[in-house]
């Protein structure tokens, strides 16, 4: 026994392809259609993910300065608050920019701080930023052990809310996800079946006059090899084309929501696709002709 | 060689296909393995392709002891056996000539060799001028004598023909065994399963008879008289 000729098995498994057409297609819509779906719903919890992410960052704690303390004093806390873990970064505020701050706020009403500039109503404070919202409460705790911290507004209710929404996102993330691969692995699996059953009888014949299971197989990987990844490839550019469609038009007349941009994704997509159909085109058939092979 | 020696062969649901088999085929000898429907005989063709293998006793095909083969082994023992079928069982997607190529394929031809032999073959079962054909563009006997190049082409030390003429009528049949008879002459040992009478009375060549899963008669120039 020679060697194989790698050749001839490629020319079999192209020539496969375009015999068995039909199902040839079959194959290639199916894992199209299954790679589109799970990309498309990967994309949305994405932007999903990056528009409750942006919702978080601009969640802030704030946290009012013992009015005992001079305005130098009330600076100095800045660097303990910064180093307190999940602190993102923070900004001072004294009174007076509160007090403008807060003139703006009432707009016409501003006429009630009429004669109360130089009262000392308000106090220093710092805005702080937080990494995870999750930990509001443990932060706020922490800054207010600070000496010289009077009093701390943590935001409670919003930050709840995102984490909330953030987990609830990511149970129904899973769960879909592990839905739409199951069904995906059963249709296609069912469909490559159905390729390969079409061709139990040639499989015996090949058996029959001496072939090794290796010399069966070989044709087989080829055309999985070829027909997985032409799924692959045409479902990332169809993937590519619905979801710059879907952000122009999403897009026209707002500008208040950044969606995730399909060029900051499109390398590891394409891989992932590709994988994704070289892997089920060959393991597919592969394991389906293992049955055949019994004869 | 093919040899029998005490073979059974129960079926997994109980049904003894085979109760105490003994034969013997010398290299280059022709047969006929006759008997009705049920009788065994399919059963014996399996077991000398290795697709089954016996219950209690030993059969060598080619120096393969069927019983023992572990599966990687069992292509060489088909390659030592070239079995044709009533149905043919050519691959229609494929043309007379890569039908006749593809089994070369199987056991690692090169090209040079391949692009030798086939015409060489097709030629000896006289379909050169149809080589570019598909099965469907085939008649009967054509499609029978593109199967007889198949089971040729690697030149194997035995030919099983599993009723070969069971989808012919007789004057196409008798050309097939016409054909047989001559690789029989070129040195291949030729074992032809038939239940038609009309062949096996015409040639004077050794009968095994099977009925009941036994030998009934074993005789050279034995008539058909099941």
């Amino acid at each position: 026994m020679k060697g194989y000729d790698f050749l001839y098995f490629f020319r079999e498994g192209v020539k496969s392809i375009f015999s068995h057409g039909f199902m040839s297609f079959a194959a290639v819509s199916v894992i199209l259609a299954c790679l589109l779906i799970i990309g498309s719903f990967t994309l949305l919890s994405m932007n999903i993910d990056m528009i409750v992410s942006e919702a978080e960052s601009s969640t802030e704690i704030i946290a009012f300065v013992d009015e005992k303390l001079s305005l130098s004093e009330a600076r100095s806390i800045g660097s303990r608050i910064n180093r307190i873990e999940n602190v993102a970064n923070s900004i001072f505020v004294t009174r007076d920019q509160a007090f403008e701050e807060y003139t703006e706020e009432l707009g016409e009403d501003s006429y009630l701080l009429e004669g109360l500039e130089d009262e000392p109503i308000l106090r220093h404070r710092y805005r702080i930023f937080i990494e995870d919202v999750s930990l509001t409460e443990e932060t706020s705790n922490k800054i207010y052990s600070i000496p010289g911290i009077a009093r701390v507004n943590p935001s409670l209710e919003i930050s709840q809310a995102i984490v909330n929404f953030k987990n609830i996102l990511s149970a129904v993330t899973y769960i879909l996800a592990a839905i739409l691969v199951g069904v995906s692995v059963f249709i296609i699996s069912n469909t490559v079946k159905l390729t390969t059953f079409d061709r139990r009888d040639e499989i015996a014949i090949m058996k029959m006059v001496g072939a090794t299971n290796a010399f069966i197989r070989w044709p087989f990987v080829f055309e999985g090899f070829i027909l997985g990844t032409l799924g692959g490839s045409l479902a990332f550019g169809a993937q590519w084309l619905i979801y710059n469609y879907t952000v122009d038009k999403i897009s026209v007349g707002q500008t208040l929501i950044n969606l995730v941009d399909f060029q900051t994704i499109a390398v590891p997509m394409l891989v992932l696709f590709i994988i994704a159909g070289f892997i089920v085109g060959i393991g597919g058939s592969v394991l389906t002709i293992r049955k055949f092979m019994k004869v | 060689m093919v040899r029998f020696s005490g073979v059974h062969l129960t079926y997994g649901n109980g049904t003894k296909a085979i109760k105490g088999i003994d034969f013997r085929v010398d290299d280059g000898e022709f047969i006929f393995l006759i008997g009705p429907s049920g009788s065994g005989k399919s059963t014996i063709v399996k077991l000398i392709t290795g697709e089954l293998r016996p219950t209690h006793g030993r059969v060598i095909v080619n120096g393969f002891n069927v019983g023992s083969l572990r599966q990687s082994v069992i292509p060489k023992l088909r390659r030592t056996v070239g079995v044709i079928f009533q149905d043919f069982r050519l691959i229609e997607k494929k043309t007379v000539y890569e039908n006749v190529e593809f089994a070369m394929r199987v056991i690692g031809a090169d090209r040079r060799n391949i692009k030798e032999r086939v015409p060489v073959i097709l030629d000896l079962v006289g379909l050169s001028h149809k080589k570019n054909r598909f099965p469907h563009e085939l008649s009967g006997g054509e499609q029978q004598r593109v199967a007889i190049a198949r089971a040729l082409i690697n030149n194997p030390r035995t030919i099983i023909a599993d009723e070969p003429t069971g989808n012919l009528d007789p004057v196409r049949s008798k050309e097939i065994i016409y054909l047989l008879e001559k690789i029989n002459s070129l040195g291949t040992t030729v074992i032809t399963v038939t239940h038609e009478r009309d062949i096996v009375n015409s040639l004077s060549k050794r009968v095994i008879a099977i009925d009941g899963g036994r030998i009934i008669s074993d005789q050279i120039g034995g008539y058909f008289a099941l």
